[in-house]
């Protein structure tokens, strides 16, 4: 499997995110959004970064670019798509996934590490996760503030679709875990399918001892598990 | 054709969190405005076009609302059209 970086104008976490990715093993090439094609067996890595500088709305303009129906048809053909941090952003706006991310209730930038708790345990993201424990990874974003209506919080509840909820090393889920008033604590949530998922804290900054934390790398290997191959 | 301007509001809906309009709101009383009550913070986009209509500029700026300006999930719009006079 390889990966299909996406880099709109404003990315800046593609290196991070190929780096983190080399270090499972997952070889990358960067698509630039002007492009339009994306491989069957690629996963798609929409990254964080300000995509044309937040203007309007986070992501707003980003759904536009060329590469985007590409991206659509991969999710719909079954393709795994991540959007992390201005990815999940986008991935809402595009329609992909549902909901919006709005400004922090604190309306401050929140830089620091959170506990993510896997709240799915069937989607290839995050099947191998243990849900009984909170996987350490950093928080870096001013819109990171999940929201939906009643309606759709509920049916993203009732089907599984919440991936993952900040709480702490425990696996236990507590307001006070919460960075930005994100609805029921929500850090991540999937499409129908489950093979689209969008997150806003950053696994490809916790993916080497070096960092001193490799928690982020739990997800791809989830995702290489889920797809057999064994490391 | 003829050449119209729309002002268009975007606001977010009533039952959704606005904690940049209750930050506003705390910055008023600290003025002094201590009577203020609710302050709500949107954003306000003019566009100028070019159509056929008074009617076709009004479809079109509501296209655009519905499809980029605004987010269905959270905010709502409204926008008035009006000619540009000829210089």
């Amino acid at each position: 499997m390889r990966a299909a970086v996406v880099v709109f104008p404003g990315t800046w976490s593609d290196g991070d995110c190929i780096w983190a990715l080399q270090q499972v093993g997952i070889e990358s090439r960067r698509v630039w959004h002007r492009e339009t094609h994306i491989e069957p067996d690629e996963i798609v890595v929409l990254p964080g970064g300000f995509s044309y500088g937040d203007y309007l709305r986070t992501g707003a303009i980003a759904r536009f670019s060329p590469i985007m129906p590409a991206v659509r048809a991969h999710a719909e053909a079954g393709g795994l798509v991540i959007g992390i941090c201005n990815g999940f952003q986008i991935l809402c706006e595009a329609g992909l996934l549902p909901g919006v991310l709005m400004r922090n209730e604190s309306l401050q930038f929140r830089c620091s590490d959170a506990y993510l708790v896997p709240a799915n345990s069937t989607s290839p993201f995050t099947s191998s996760l243990d849900p009984a424990r909170g996987y350490l990874m950093p928080v870096s974003h001013g819109e990171g503030r999940y929201f939906a209506d009643d309606a759709t919080v509920a049916m993203l509840e009732d089907t599984g679709r919440v991936a993952f909820r900040y709480g702490n090393l425990d696996g236990s889920v507590t307001p006070d875990a919460n960075p930005n008033g994100s609805r029921n604590n929500i850090a991540g949530i999937l499409n129908e399918r489950g093979n689209v998922l969008g997150m806003m804290p950053h696994p490809e900054r916790a993916c080497e001892p070096l960092l001193g934390n490799t928690d982020g790398n739990a997800i791809w290997l989830s995702v290489l598990d889920s797809l057999g191959v064994r490391l | 054709m003829t050449t119209y301007l729309a002002h268009i509001n975007v606001m977010l809906r009533p039952l959704v969190n606005d904690p940049q309009g209750l930050a506003v709101r705390d910055g008023l009383h600290a003025l002094g405005f201590e009577h203020v009550g609710a302050v709500r913070v949107g954003k306000r986009v003019e566009v100028t076009l070019d159509a056929t209509s008074h009617t076709s500029a009004e479809e079109q700026v509501a296209q655009m609302c519905q499809r980029l300006l605004a987010n269905g999930v959270i905010e709502d719009f409204e926008f008035t059209v009006s000619e540009v006079a000829k210089a």
